[in-house]
């Protein structure tokens, strides 16, 4: 019998095609298992202390993020790039058009972003008659698909080269060939044509120093060099959230960021951008505009939550997570998947946070996540934070698959109550498993699970027994 | 536009407001992040070799080698800086070898190789450091299958941390550490996706 009270990310799980599963378990283990060997071999002391002190930072950041900001602005402005704050993802779309349509703009190439993904920027584009083509591998497939990323760092991770080669031989891209090295060459030569088409370079940044107002654009396969090397506008989208003091600081998060994501001492590019190219170079943007997105990270700094806003994306919290291996990023109906995402997609959805107060209960509390995070949050404890805001609120997916304990609460407020209860509790020793299953939010539990024999009232005799002998 | 940034701005300062206390800025040993396990090495460059190597780099010492790569890799026509191109030329080693000085973006399939000047390496990870106003052609470094960047000896830095307080001035600083990569189709590495499928770094000695 089917339980009618699973929450909706084991639903999705039980769902998903066994192909899925085995592709998402064993990449997001396999790069686990490397963040592990490269952060423990290459800091065989101090791999804690890294992470500590990057928590740290980041935290002293996010408390003085109007100091930083400002400073950003003011450096990033002598350096010649041009800066606007969007409060809302709405506004950021709003502000990129505009600068777009002003210099006649009709093709846009862009590299990986998740802010974007949060304000649905392409579609946003398209229906302005603008052409946008993702160039990282991986977007580049889903846009192709018309899916949606199911991991932060590998998009597609959710997909095998078999899916992927289908869907390039419909996309005209050549013949049916699921060979990886082919699929490569064929987007290479594909997207090529597109960066010297396109008239705009769009990115995202990984981090900003405030000292000189440098974003770091961190990637593998060198789709955002190509952006800013073929067109002649620049524009950044960066959360606001993404500040880092000074530049020194960026020599702990890049020896983290690498290990972490992908267990690689550093990514293959580091791009560090405060301006428009030199003049005189032959290649390179002439403007650069930085658009500083809110789009709700100012609630999150004023909840109690504030410490995801430390996250630098590089999820390692998903691979190591064993609900993000079972149930697959799309699980978790939203932009950010895993631990991170089931603490931060709540909190950014705002009015809609009761339609996601289920996540946070996507979780055993095992604690791996926290242990691997490159910026030591507390994913945990910010977990059984917005489950108590989800039954606060009396959001109803907060108590999706969960047996109410309404009666629980009432009986273990009367100690005459209690008393029976314990005493009616033997009934469950001689009651069949098939008719506990009658109980539709015990169903959950019940359908899978044998309980134990009932022994409850045991310790009440037991320390009746105690105050007799202790007089 | 300018009503966003007072709203955010007081957003977050509203955010803030009620703390108690906020968390300092953590004082940490400027060497905390650097990375030393490595086995020991005469100098700087033999370190970044070595770190090169393991990240699939081709790090070489002196042009004529330079030139011995290109010619057994069947590497025959590419992109030179106008500033390295005398001296280049000049070496018997790259005869049968033809070189542009301008990168062509109409004809960008016509360049198997680029030479431009690196502006130095770093040692503990391996990785090669280009700037935009010592970089000849930023497309010319990118576009072509081989990049080779040309490094003086005095721009071996030993570390991340020194690398970057060599920023200077530059609008746009790119390390790249070993060849283009991708690992998006079912984890599996393959080189060579958008930039370089071979970094070569050569040492001007």
């Amino acid at each position: 019998m089917t339980p009618k009270s699973f929450q909706q990310i084991d639903k999705f799980a039980r769902d998903l095609p066994k192909e899925v599963r085995a592709t998402v378990y064993d990449g997001s283990k396999s790069t686990s298992e490397k963040r592990y060997d490269s952060i423990w071999r290459d800091y065989p002391e101090t791999a804690d202390v890294l992470r500590e002190t990057a928590g740290k930072v980041k935290q002293h950041t996010l408390e003085h993020l109007d100091q930083y900001l400002e400073q950003a602005e003011k450096s990033l402005t002598a350096a010649g790039a041009k800066v606007h704050f969007a409060s809302t993802g709405d506004r950021a779309n709003e502000i990129a058009l505009k600068l777009m349509q002003e210099r006649g703009v009709k093709k846009m190439v862009k590299s990986k972003s998740m802010v974007t993904e949060e304000t649905h920027l392409v579609p946003y584009l398209e229906k302005a008659g603008i052409e946008c083509v993702e160039t990282d591998l991986g977007e580049f497939i889903v846009q192709i698909d018309h899916d949606h990323p199911s991991h932060i760092v590998k998009p597609i991770m959710h997909k095998n080269r078999r899916q992927i080669a289908k869907s390039f031989e419909r996309e005209g891209l050549g013949d049916y060939n699921d060979d990886p090295e082919t699929i490569t060459r064929r987007a290479r030569v594909h997207l090529r044509k597109k960066y010297f088409e396109a008239d705009c370079g769009v990115t995202g940044a990984n981090f900003v120093s405030a000292e000189s107002g440098r974003m770091v654009l961190i990637t593998n396969e060198g789709n955002a060099r190509f952006c800013m090397a073929a067109t002649k506008l620049h524009i950044a989208i960066i959360g606001i959230e993404k500040l880092v003091p000074r530049d020194q600081d960026l020599s702990l998060f890049l020896n983290l960021i690498g290990r972490s994501g992908t267990g690689q001492q550093l990514t293959v590019y580091q791009q560090f951008i405060n301006g428009p190219k030199t003049p005189g170079q032959p290649d390179g943007p002439e403007e650069m505009h930085v658009i500083f997105v809110d789009n709700k990270r100012t609630e999150v700094l004023a909840s109690e939550c504030k410490e995801i806003l430390r996250c630098i994306r590089c999820g390692a919290c998903l691979n190591v997570c064993p609900i993000y291996r079972q149930a697959s990023g799309h699980a978790y109906r939203s932009v950010y998947p895993g631990p991170v995402g089931a603490v931060l997609s709540p909190l950014l959805a705002g009015d809609k946070f009761p339609e996601l107060a289920d996540l946070p209960k996507a979780s055993s509390l095992c604690g791996a996540c926290n242990e691997v995070c490159p910026v030591n949050i507390p994913i945990p404890d910010l977990l059984l934070c917005l489950r108590d805001k989800g039954k606060r609120e009396g959001a109803k997916n907060a108590s999706a698959g969960t047996p109410p304990m309404g009666m629980y609460a009432m009986m273990a407020s009367q100690p005459s109550a209690w008393k029976a209860a314990m005493r009616l509790g033997y009934a469950v020793n001689i009651t069949p498993q098939a008719m506990m299953n009658v109980v539709p939010a015990a169903q959950a539990w019940t359908s899978v699970r044998q309980l134990p024999k009932w022994r409850g009232g045991k310790f009440r005799d037991w320390m009746g027994e105690h105050d007799k002998d202790a007089k | 536009m300018s009503d966003d940034r007072s709203e955010i701005f007081s957003r977050i300062k509203g955010a803030l407001e009620p703390l108690p206390e906020r968390t300092p800025l953590p004082d940490y040993a400027r060497d905390l992040p650097l990375c030393t396990v490595h086995p020991d090495f005469p100098n700087a460059w033999e370190l970044f070799a070595h770190k090169s190597k393991q990240v699939n780099g081709t790090p070489l010492k002196g042009l004529a080698e330079l030139a011995k790569w290109l010619i057994a890799d069947g590497q025959t026509h590419g992109y030179c800086d106008p500033a390295l191109v005398d001296k280049v030329r000049a070496l018997p080693e790259f005869n049968g070898i033809t070189l542009e000085t301008e990168f062509d973006r109409t004809r960008f399939d016509d360049f198997t190789f680029g030479i431009t000047k690196a502006a130095g390496v770093i040692a503990e990870t391996g990785t090669l450091i280009l700037k935009d106003q010592s970089t000849s052609s930023r497309l010319g470094a990118l576009a072509p299958w081989v990049h080779a960047a040309i490094v003086d000896e005095a721009d071996v830095y030993p570390d991340v941390r020194t690398a970057i307080e060599n920023f200077g001035d530059d609008p746009s600083i790119i390390w790249a550490t070993g060849p283009s990569k991708t690992a998006d189709v079912e984890g599996i590495l393959i080189e060579g996706v958008h930039g370089p499928g071979i970094q070569i770094v050569c040492l001007d000695a």
